[in-house]
């Protein structure tokens, strides 16, 4: 990567201990944001994107437990950082928004006491100063009559714009890095587009990096610049927006193009990726995605592949581009033809 | 909110309207005649039949049951048929006994159920957890007047630290607050547990702590007023039990409040005190309901005052 990352994540493991098992609901992310720019991360539900944000702000709940890694920013191992110091980043250099609007707010508190709360502990505002400062905040999220906002409870808005509230509240203190946890699933379709347009327009203003994590690959071509693609607590395919849709090269991407709907284009049909994502305690040894992958071979079965540098900035963790494959060796994993032709 | 209060203490009138009914039915239909009683067992038919002529007992219960409730309506509560004194003055200065007794009560376990509940939940399965949730069996099992027996036979008879019987003096309110206090702490604890643990896995929870919220400021102010609604509401709906509680307890340690001049009154069938007693209990006992609703309504934002 020749550009300055703002967050490096290294072999990052999360797992969770329930009854004497571990599951490793991460186990082993590796990527990079870099500064200004938009990292999406994409994977079928359960392969450990939301673990893995939560496990950068550190705000995993036992039975979960940070097992190891790295999680700089700025050049600093957050996970050397003592407690009080890191909740000096939470809500201040580092923002978080969940998916679920509907249940993120605290339901007896006003929107502006919840706005004032970040302020008041990062930048010692007073009552006064914060709820001026929270109304500005609602006015740039697009919130109409925010001074009347300010008073009222959640349960008073909608699902849209209480998903505009968390971005205010997130973008109270000018974070440096805002990392977005499906923040338009919960949402309509309309409201959807308006929410990412927002956040869009609030990083060109700001210069933030942006955390996005979603689905929908319509909203990764839309709003990212690198993306990382997630199996099983892994990230298997990691590349700028443009090379992974023109040539996506790890079997998992491919069967997510396939798969996943996309709002940007039209899509014949969705073909599903066979088989199911294997439960914690039944991990294949070797790659993960082997029982599902078309192109698996003995030693995929058998050996995990690493996430290797394939050149230009792009990683992959797949056994066909490294010199131990053994299968066919003109193997092709995308036909632009077939896939969107054929079933 | 004026509005809201108004109207729910319209509504109370025909519930305490069926109190008295109830009551008047109880007492009237149930066998024993006081004036039998006042008479003496001995007593000739006559004597007997005066005394009832006197107390109106002959009356049809329908104009029994009206001329008593003119009566409470104009703010006589009729005249104690032992006594011969008006019930008011009988019940007067027992009434407040028996509402400190309660309020001590109330207080002393809404403060330690919620303390004792809140570390509970915080640190969930550890010593003090299990410890808390043992004790809270124990104190919800435990029969009010055995435990005030207990108490009084180990820390007034055996210790001597406190007087065994009598109201008044911080010593002697002690243990009796404790016995009736204790059921109600117990129950607290487990109720503020079990709601802390659901809203501590709520998803604002994890909102606070994303924004740099410490952890205590995390439970003591976004976790706990949320975890207190359905506290409240058992606050309420203990107090039912606290007042039944208070009569035993007044009995085991001998303090003259209303529960003793009741249980005194029912065995002398002594009809205008104890449907003085009944019907103020029933007072006490919406109104604090009727509080408990308001601050569940401050608490619970979602629901709208003037509903
Ligand atoms: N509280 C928990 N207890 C046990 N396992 C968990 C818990 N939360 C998450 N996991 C495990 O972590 C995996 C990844 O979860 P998550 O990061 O939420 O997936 P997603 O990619 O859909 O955001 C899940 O499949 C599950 O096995
Ligand atoms: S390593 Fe083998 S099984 Fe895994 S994705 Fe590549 S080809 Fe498929
Ligand atoms: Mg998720």
């Amino acid at each position: 990567m020749s550009q300055e990352s703002i967050l490096e994540v290294k072999d990052l493991r999360t797992s969770f201990f329930v009854e004497g098992d571990e599951v490793k609901a991460v186990d082993g992310v590796t990527f990079d944001v870099p500064k200004g720019k938009t990292l999406g991360i994409v994977g079928e539900s359960g392969s450990g994107k939301s673990i893995s944000a939560l496990s950068i702000l550190q705000l995993i709940d036992s039975p979960g437990k940070i097992v190891g890694g790295e999680v700089h920013f700025k050049g600093e191992n957050l996970l050397d950082y003592s407690t009080a110091d890191m909740r000096k980043i939470r809500g201040n250099q580092i923002s978080m928004i969940f998916q679920e609007p509907m249940t993120s707010l605290n339901p007896v508190y006003t929107i502006g006491q919840q706005i004032r709360e970040a302020l008041k502990i990062h930048r010692g505002l007073d009552k006064k100063d914060g709820t001026e400062k929270a109304v500005e905040l609602l006015e740039l999220v697009g919130i109409p009559s925010p001074r009347k906002r300010v008073t009222q409870y959640p349960f008073e808005l909608s699902g849209g714009m209480r998903q505009r509230v968390m971005i205010a509240m997130a973008l109270a203190c000018n974070p440096e890095l805002l990392i977005a946890d499906e923040p338009t699933t919960a949402l309509d379709v309309t409201i959807q587009a308006q929410i990412l347009e927002l956040i869009k327009e609030l990083q060109d203003e700001f210069g933030m990096s942006v955390v996005m994590i979603t689905h929908d690959l319509g909203v990764v071509a839309e709003t990212c610049d690198y993306v990382a693609v997630m199996y099983c607590g892994k990230v298997v395919e990691y590349a700028d927006v443009k090379t992974l849709f023109k040539n996506p090269r790890h079997p998992y991407t491919v069967g997510l193009l396939n798969s996943l709907p996309r709002s940007d284009v039209d899509q014949e049909e969705l073909i599903p990726i066979k088989g199911t994502v294997p439960a914690p305690h039944e991990m294949p040894d070797g790659c993960r995605f082997a029982p599902r992958c078309p192109f698996a071979t003995e030693l995929c079965h058998r050996e995990l592949p690493n996430l290797d540098d394939v050149g230009e900035g792009e990683q992959i963790r797949c056994w066909i581009y490294t010199d131990e494959w053994d299968g066919d060796p003109e193997v092709k994993v995308y036909d632009p033809e077939r896939t969107s032709e054929d079933k | 909110m004026t509005v809201y209060i108004i109207r729910r203490l319209i509504q109370l009138i025909p519930v305490l309207l069926g109190v008295t009914i109830l009551v008047f039915l109880l007492m009237h239909l149930t066998p024993g005649n006081p004036a039998q009683l006042m008479a003496g067992e001995n007593a000739p038919p006559e004597t007997v039949e005066r005394i009832e002529d006197r107390l109106g007992l002959n009356d049809p219960l329908p104009v029994q049951y009206f001329d008593y409730i003119t009566g409470v309506v104009q703010g006589d509560l009729g005249t104690s048929m032992r006594y011969n004194t008006p019930v008011i003055d009988e019940v007067g200065d027992r009434f407040w006994v028996t509402m400190e007794l309660a309020i001590y009560a109330t207080l002393l376990s809404i403060f330690l159920g919620l303390i004792a509940g809140i570390i509970s939940a915080v640190r969930q399965y550890s010593v003090s957890d299990v410890t808390i949730m043992i004790i809270a069996l124990f104190g919800l099992s435990m029969p009010n007047f055995w435990l005030g027996l207990m108490l009084m036979q180990w820390f007034a008879i055996n210790l001597g630290w406190f007087p065994p019987t009598g109201w008044g003096s911080p010593s002697q309110v002690l243990l009796p607050v404790i016995t009736l206090g204790t059921a109600g702490a117990a129950i607290i604890a487990r109720m503020t547990r079990s709601s802390m643990l659901e809203v501590i896995s709520q998803d604002y929870i994890r909102t606070a702590r994303a924004k740099g919220v410490k952890e205590r400021i995390v439970v003591y102010k976004h976790a706990l007023k949320n975890a207190l609604i359905p506290v409240v509401t058992v606050v309420g709906l203990q107090f039912g039990s606290l007042l039944a509680g208070a009569v035993l307890t007044e009995e085991v340690f001998a303090i003259n409040g209303m529960g003793r001049l009741l249980v005194d009154s029912i065995m002398n069938r002594d009809f205008p005190v104890v449907q003085a007693c009944i019907l103020i209990i029933s007072v006490v006992f919406v109104v604090v309901n009727l509080l408990v609703d308001i601050s569940y309504r401050f608490l619970n934002k979602r629901i709208d005052l003037n509903e």
